[in-house]
């Protein structure tokens, strides 16, 4: 049996990925040398699309490492760790991750609105885990911490085209669910 | 397709990336406008996420671009925008490797964590301990300590975490921080909570008596946090593997009392800490199998899984403790999520009884082009064991097994397939056939070169008993006309093996082996050459030799031994008794079932007995004594806990025997010198050199040798016993300082006898084909005689006291006696001190007791007569 134990330890996460609907990165974050180079990762994250994007179940075991995920529309939100880890430790990072972000947006989890507030999604990330380590696991803490002040940017500052462009997608979405 | 991205592109852009078409040069030439006065937050904010998004696409920045860009973004620290200042701290941790001097934000950092802003002063935290290191560690260290009891929760965790991460670098510096970080551990916050309990036991870690107490002062006052939780657990059990105390303490008890908690992440962990917990009774799993079994019918798959993959792990050791849940276990076959679907099913087929295979292979198949290799390989391991259990269900698996063996898969997979099949064949003659066609189909359209040549071999060993030999012929002959080098020799080699023992199909192999010496490789071209010649002769004993069972010689010995030849040019012809044997591996048990990363060592340790020959070699009194024969396992020669630890290796040579004593000094008070092993032996033995240990410092192993010369006359007494005594001079030293006293004084103490056994003469040799071998030996030194073995009352039992006691190789799988028989028929073969082989054919029937018929043959008299005498 392979009872080795783990090291008790408060390293959890081995990496976060968000990958869009081609399976491209948008935001990979590796707190361990699993994968050191570029190269390794991507191909990682090639392997990690193809096995899960086609299915909405959240768990997954690819290269002996536990991968926990979730899609929305055409995100798709990862959370890896060793296979010896809880994985309900993970999925709680992942849900965390998710309803932050989720609040962050306003509901509007996609790619375009996500990248958009790239800024935003770094900092609730930094703010989740840190080297590895998780930092916080409830959405709201993360959202007061990372202090996104979005709303108070006066519609001047908004051109026009914006505006009527995130009301296309918007009911674009809306029509699509 | 040209499209250049600037701010209005950004506003036509159609939901694409932004970010796409990014240039890290025009990029970092933006990063320009932080010299401008005054800031705009908003473009520098837009920039700053830029090159971090860069960064996170695996950019490559140089060290002078990336330390340009850092020293330009510390202007921003002028600014008071909120989210500016954290995407700096985040500038700054992700730059911290690649630029320069980063150190120069050091003291605005430190500005912003002792400062009032809340939120700064958590992660400017964290940024600053990124950018530390061990000498400035001292600088900060005040703030520090006064951050991680900070009564907000932010900069507490923060701090406790950093110091976490600053162990690596300065661990004396940061276990002065243990009472903060126990006061934090009291906090109400939860997060707080966890990181403070994390760090307290990385800093006790190796002081079992702190970690004890710190478990029964948190397990008593509780913990709110869940992940705190989950780590004590963790803890725990580790502190429960580490002493044999049993389950009864208190420390099993609180991993129990979690079971009961609210939370399911913490109920989760205690069940898989018990069910990981070694020696485990089926009372002590109960509780935690019945947590598992609710979860199996939770909405969340992550809790489906999680519980079905643990129960996966109670089967492999106590499939009866999962039995009950194999209701629940049914209902997750047809799960969305295929792996817990997999893992449902090959629990089952652990659990189940054989009246339900068939059905669970049936509802296998179903799904298995869907779930990745690693749970494809589960399942095959799983059908592996289930083939041992039931045997007679192999043709359900064999054709099952042929069918994956067609589908598409990667190469671990496909391993674990033939591995499969292959053992299936050993395991079950009836199984035989069908398995050898199905492999011959799966190597005609094969990519995998070492899979290939493993078939080809298997094939060689078996194909030429079936009863129907030649139509291997075509298949394996095929393999020479369409494959790569490695795959042809391979093939070149199982049609010898057909050609020496079919007859019949001598003439045909003949030609084909001729066709084959026009091979455009060498390998391919050497083997068929020398092949062809060995099978003209038409001899036995040279087919059994040179084409049935290979060399038995351990490689690097070989390689030594003819570098060495090499160099000293003599008359003498090459001497292959000369070269150690190879040992035969322990056969390792796969009993790892468990999906693992498919990282394998592929180091090539050399042999053990290798080490021992340089080790002994490089001793003056120990040259002459030839090639090393055999190196035994050690044996302890002291109570576990005394004084003084040894224990004993023999080392068997050719008339010589070198006894290795490794010794160890458990007291540190005292300085051990001189340090010998004095032997006495019961038969003709005679002690001709004693090497001593020089000295033996508390807690450091020394060695010492003691070496005996083997009787020359009387050769078939080969056991005898040695009493052992150690004689040492002691000299009293400070238990603290370890400075010892000036004047020693000698003195002795007795050890545990020490036995050298026909084994120890003997070593064991795989012959893969017995019969050859029986035949090239001979009979020319043949013994024959019958004994009673009265007390042994079983088979199993009789082969398994003869197989220790002669210390041999058993041969055709003639260990494994056949249930319900009442005689056997056991093959062992070795090979005897001085580099005879040496046959055992043991006939053995069962009545009252069990009769045994031993013959011996061997290559010369004496070994022969050992065997009887020892036997008797």
């Amino acid at each position: 049996m392979d009872a080795v134990l783990l090291d008790p330890s408060l390293y959890t996460v081995k990496a976060v990925l968000i990958l869009d609907n081609d399976g491209e990165r948008l935001f990979a974050k590796y707190y361990d040398e699993t994968y050191p180079s570029v190269k390794e990762q991507k191909a990682f994250e090639k392997n990690i699309f193809n096995k899960t994007h086609r299915t909405d179940s959240e768990i997954a075991l690819l290269e002996g490492l536990t991968v926990v995920y979730k899609s929305s529309i055409d995100l798709y939100f990862y959370v890896i760790g060793s296979s010896h880890e809880n994985e309900l430790m993970l999925m709680a990072v992942l849900n965390c991750l998710f309803d932050s972000l989720s609040q962050m947006l306003r509901k509007n989890v996609e790619k375009r609105t996500l990248l958009e507030n790239m800024e935003g999604l770094f900092l609730a990330v930094d703010e989740i885990i840190d080297g590895g380590v998780i930092l916080e696991s409830d959405p709201q803490q993360v959202v007061h911490r990372v202090a996104l002040r979005g709303d108070d940017v006066p519609l001047t500052e908004q051109t026009v085209s914006q505006v009527l462009q995130s009301a296309k997608e918007q009911i674009k979405w809306s029509l699509l669910r | 397709m040209i499209k250049k991205f600037d701010k209005k592109d950004e506003e036509a852009g159609s939901g694409s990336n932004p970010f796409q078409h990014l240039e890290k040069s025009a990029v970092l030439q933006e990063a320009r406008l932080f010299n401008e006065t005054p800031i705009n937050p908003r473009r520098c904010l837009h920039i700053l996420t830029k090159i971090l998004y860069l960064l996170n696409q695996g950019e490559h920045f140089g060290t002078m671009e990336a330390t340009e860009a850092f020293f330009a973004m510390t202007r921003l620290f002028q600014s008071n925008d909120q989210t500016l200042r954290r995407m700096c701290y985040l500038t700054i941790k992700e730059m911290a490797n690649i630029s320069e001097d980063v150190i120069i934000v050091t003291s605005s950092l430190t500005k912003d964590m002792t400062g009032k802003e809340d939120v700064y002063r958590g992660p400017a935290i964290r940024a600053l301990c990124r950018i530390t290191d061990a000498t400035m560690l001292q600088a900060i260290e005040r703030y520090m300590k006064q951050a991680i009891v900070d009564k907000v929760p932010s900069v507490s965790s923060s701090a406790l975490v950093s110091s976490l991460h600053m162990m690596k670098i300065s661990y004396d510096v940061v276990k002065r921080w243990i009472n903060e970080a126990q006061e934090a551990a009291s906090s109400d916050n939860i997060m707080v909570q966890y990181h403070a309990l994390g760090l307290l036991y990385y800093l006790r870690k190796n002081d079992r008596l702190a970690v004890a107490k710190m478990i029964n002062k948190f397990t008593k006052s509780g913990l709110k946090s869940p992940f705190a939780y989950c780590m004590l657990i963790r803890i725990a059990s580790r502190l429960l593997e580490e002493s044999d105390k049993g389950h009864n303490s208190p420390l099993f008890d609180f991993i129990e009392s979690c079971l009961r908690n609210k939370h399911e992440m913490v109920i989760y962990e205690a069940a898989s800490a018990i069910i990981h917990l070694p020696n485990c009774t089926a009372r002590e799993l109960a509780p935690a199998v019945s947590v598992l079994q609710l979860f199996c019918s939770s909405p969340k798959p992550a809790l489906r899984y999680a519980a079905v993959r643990t129960l996966n792990k109670v089967a492999m050791k106590h499939p009866s403790a999962v039995t009950a849940c194999n209701l629940d276990l049914e209902n997750l076959i047809t799960d969305s999520n295929r792996s817990i679907a997999t893992l449902a099913i090959t629990t089952l087929l652990k659990t189940g009884s054989e009246s339900s295979v068939d059905r669970l292979m049936k509802q296998i198949s179903t799904f298995v082009s869907e779930i990745s290799d690693e749970f494809k390989v589960v399942v095959v391991q799983a059908i592996s064991a289930l083939c041992q259990k039931y045997p007679r269900k192999h043709t359900v698996m064999m054709t099952f097994l042929s069918n994956m063996l067609r589908d598409d898969g990667g190469f671990e997979y496909k391993r674990a397939i033939v591995d499969c099949i292959t053992s299936i064949i050993e395991e079950n003659p009836d199984s035989k056939e069908s398995g050898l066609a199905h492999l011959c189909e799966f190597i005609e359209d094969c990519e995998h070169t070492v899979l290939a040549t493993k078939i080809l071999h298997l094939l060689g060993r078996e194909g030429p008993r079936t009863p129907n030999p030649s139509k291997y012929i075509r298949f394996v002959f095929n393999r020479v006309v369409l494959e790569n080098e490695a795959v042809r020799a391979a093939a070149v080699s199982a049609l010898a093996k057909f050609g020496a023992q079919n007859e019949c199909l001598l003439p045909s192999v003949l030609v084909l082996l001729q066709r084959c010496m026009m091979d455009s490789d060498d390998e391919v071209r050497d083997r068929a050459t020398f092949y062809f010649n060995v099978l003209k002769q038409k001899q036995i004993s040279l087919n059994a030799a040179y084409i049935l069972n290979g060399l038995t010689v351990s490689v690097l010995g070989m390689e030594k031994a003819l570098h060495q030849y090499t160099l000293e040019p003599s008359e003498k012809p090459f001497d292959l008794k000369s070269v150690p044997l190879s040992t035969v591996p322990l056969v390792e048990q796969k009993a790892d079932l468990a999906p693992v990363a498919g990282k394998q060592l592929g180091k090539t340790v050399p042999a053990r007995q290798d080490i021992f020959q340089e080790q002994l070699a490089a001793i003056p009194e120990f040259k002459n004594l030839g090639q090393l024969f055999k190196s035994s396992e050690p044996i302890q020669l002291t109570e576990a806990e005394t004084e003084y630890f040894v224990r004993c290796i023999k080392h068997v040579f050719t008339d010589h025997i070198v006894f290795q004593f490794d010794c160890t000094n458990t007291l540190n008070d005292q300085l051990l010198e001189k340090v010998i092993v004095q032997v006495e032996p019961s038969e003709g033995y005679e002690v001709v050199y004693y090497v001593p240990a020089a000295s033996l410092p508390y807690n450091q192993p020394g060695i010492c040798y003691t070496l005996v010369r083997l009787p020359e006359d009387e050769s078939t007494a080969v056991s005898c016993t040695f009493n052992c005594t150690m004689k040492f001079v002691v000299r009293d030293c400070d238990p603290h300082t370890g400075v010892p006293d000036d004047e020693g004084y000698s003195d002795e103490y007795v050890l545990e006898d020490l036995e050298v056994t026909i084994e120890d003469h003997i070593q064991k040799v795989l012959k893969p084909n017995f019969g050859a071998a029986w035949d090239e030996v001979g009979d020319a030194y043949e013994k024959e005689e019958t004994f009673a073995l009265s007390t042994t009352k079983t088979l199993d039992d009789a082969v398994t006291n003869i197989i220790k006691f002669l210390g041999m190789q058993p041969c055709e799988r003639s260990d494994k006696v056949p249930e319900n028989k009442n005689s056997h028929v056991l093959y062992l073969s070795g090979v005897y001190r001085g580099g005879h082989d040496i046959l055992v054919r043991s006939r053995l029937a069962l009545a009252d007791g069990v009769t045994m018929q031993v013959t011996v043959r061997s290559t010369d008299e004496t070994p022969a007569d050992v065997i009887l005498a020892a036997v008797g």
